[in-house]
């Protein structure tokens, strides 16, 4: 009984801390952020400009946001495909003696720092990026996201690609444990009735794992719009608001933080720690969402019984 | 229509284990023949070697032939996809699509089939759930999740998703040993109804039932742990449960082992 008491004072004391911890850094955002935007001039919302250092200050988060947003909407765009196939392969078509050395190596790609692919995406990427923006540019560039006219390179679409490599370690292998955990009855029964393969996975693999699919998304995009150094190295930064993704230019919440920290005054940190609020806001509500999908998954399909 | 199974000097195998032994036999065209014996005497084995389930499970593999009337299923040049459309198959756990409405349950399998059945695939529908019983039951919930249906319901589903693609054969795996007495007996008059269709072959436990369903019943047993099953006798269901010919099959129809 004693020990009982004991533990049940450790774990709940674990609990309380992991609150206090998430209070605290929610009250330092504000607290320093609030005199910045005081001082701002300009509407933090809808400003794109970041120039809180000078005389009037003026700054906003209208284009960071954005940025931050195409970036990462873009990078789960083609990252989804990619491993969710990559999901599928691994365990419905690699023999085992292919499927579990390549499931660590897909876990490996998630132990690289993101210093490495920042940089990989910088010297390697970009160059190699150029032929197929240039390319997309000349036969889709009626389409006005790919509409461009400069020079193509450090743009966002390289910024996305470099994220998807990123984020596509975690939704393969969410997507992977899921898929494992399908019910042998559901897949017979899908056989059963003449299913090939193919027609089996999406009766049986992929209506049980959609639930799983969503999280791993969430997951994924939440990764992409926090990530900082990746994409401060490879995106070429500026402050407009545009929808083309294969021009230079274009930047990210967390990029800016870590490109402007070190130079920013008194009002510029608590500029850059408001952005910082805003992004905490964004991974909020899309962890929200994705919870309100799945709990409204769980209650009309799905549920035995 | 061919109906008829022969299987001859059918060996199956779990990886390097024989699981059942050299069994021959015929199933007969619109017939309910029921298969019984002890636990782990390889009758399930038998019956999904007869639409290719059984090589699903990794490593198991089949030797001997089965002929659906004169064609080989084991033919190289047969797609095993084929064949179990044309042998459908009940499990023993009823297992309806939990994503899935009643609906989209029972037209799964049509639209597995190709887009080709896609018109018309109502009256298909109301068809197979009237065949299996069940549609006075969920005509009001079509569009309600199949897995919100009772576990006799459930299992009825299941026979109408089976037959809505219009197999020859019906392959029954214990279909009733998850169910109550009522619902049992709602699956047994169903199968004396589907018989003037469907050719049926049923594993049971309950020797009760192969009894009360079945015209021919063959008896499985093993020697002993590990080793493997095989087809003791086979004949009409009344001469099997009342003056069969072996003394193994009298023991067990009578209740003195298994």
């Amino acid at each position: 009984m004693r020990g009982d008491r004991a533990f049940r004072l450790v774990v709940t004391a674990a609990g309380i801390v992991v609150l206090m911890i998430l209070a605290a850094i929610t009250i330092f955002l504000i607290v320093e952020a609030v005199p910045a935007l005081r001082a701002d001039r300009a509407n933090f919302l809808t400003e794109r400009h970041w120039s809180p250092d000078e005389n009037p200050p003026r700054f906003g988060i209208a284009a960071l946001a954005l940025g931050t947003l195409m970036t990462s909407v873009l990078a789960l765009l083609i990252a989804l495909p990619v491993s969710v196939g990559t999901a599928l392969f691994l365990t419905q078509y690699a023999p085992r003696r292919v499927s579990v050395p390549l499931g660590y190596l897909v876990d490996l790609l998630a132990a690289v720092p993101s210093v490495v692919y920042g940089l990989w995406g910088l010297i390697v990427l970009v160059p190699h990026l150029i032929p197929l923006s240039a390319f997309l540019a000349d036969h889709l560039g009626f389409i006005p996201v790919f509409a461009s006219n400069q020079t193509y390179g450090r743009s966002v679409f390289a910024a996305s690609l470099v994220l998807s490599v990123m984020v596509l370690p975690i939704i393969a292998a969410i997507s992977r444990e899921v898929f494992l955990t399908t019910p042998v009855e559901q897949v017979e029964a899908a056989y059963a009735l003449g299913a090939t393969r193919w027609e089996m996975i999406r009766t049986a693999v992929l209506p049980h794992g959609r639930p799983g699919l969503v999280s791993a998304a969430v997951l994924g995009l939440g990764r992409a719009l926090g990530e900082t150094i990746a994409v401060a190295l490879v995106l070429s930064a500026n402050f407009d608001i545009s929808v083309h993704i294969l021009t230079p230019g274009g930047n990210t919440i967390a990029a800016n933080i870590a490109n402007a920290f070190g130079d920013a005054g008194t009002i510029g940190r608590g500029a850059l720690i408001a952005s910082g609020l805003v992004l905490f806001a964004f991974t909020l509500v899309v962890n929200l969402l994705a919870r309100a999908v799945i709990v409204r998954h769980r209650n009309t399909l799905g549920a035995p019984r | 229509m061919a109906q008829r199974i022969e299987m001859s000097g059918v060996h199956a195998y779990y990886g390097s284990t024989l699981a059942v032994e050299d069994v021959s036999l015929t199933i007969q065209e619109r017939h309910i023949t029921a298969f019984i014996g002890p636990s782990g005497c390889g009758k399930t084995t038998v019956l999904r070697t007869m639409n290719r389930m059984h090589e699903l499970v990794l490593g198991a593999r089949v030797e001997g032939k089965i002929l659906l009337d004169d064609e080989d299923l084991y033919d190289p040049g047969v797609d095993p996809v084929a064949v179990r459309r044309t042998i459908g198959m009940v499990f023993q756990k009823p297992n309806p699509f939990p994503t899935m409405t009643v609906y989209q349950n029972v037209a799964a399998g049509l639209r597995l089939n190709g887009a080709r059945r896609g018109r018309g695939s109502d009256e298909l529908v109301e068809q197979a759930l009237r065949r299996a019983n069940l549609w006075d039951e969920v005509k009001d919930r079509l569009h309600r999740p199949g897995a919100g249906l009772s576990g006799g319901q459930q299992q009825r589903l299941c026979i109408a998703r089976a037959i809505a693609v219009e197999p020859e054969v019906l392959l029954m795996d214990e279909p009733c040993s998850a169910l109550d007495p009522i619902s049992t007996l709602a699956i047994e008059d169903l199968m004396l109804e589907l018989k003037e269709r469907f050719t049926i072959v049923i594993v049971t436990h309950n020797m009760a039932q192969a009894a009360r369903v079945s015209q021919t019943t063959a008896f499985f047993t093993i020697a002993g742990a590990g080793q493997p099953g095989r087809l003791v006798e086979m004949g009409p269901t009344a001469t099997i449960f009342s003056t069969p010919s072996q003394k193994t099959t009298e023991d067990y129809v009578t209740g003195r082992f298994g």
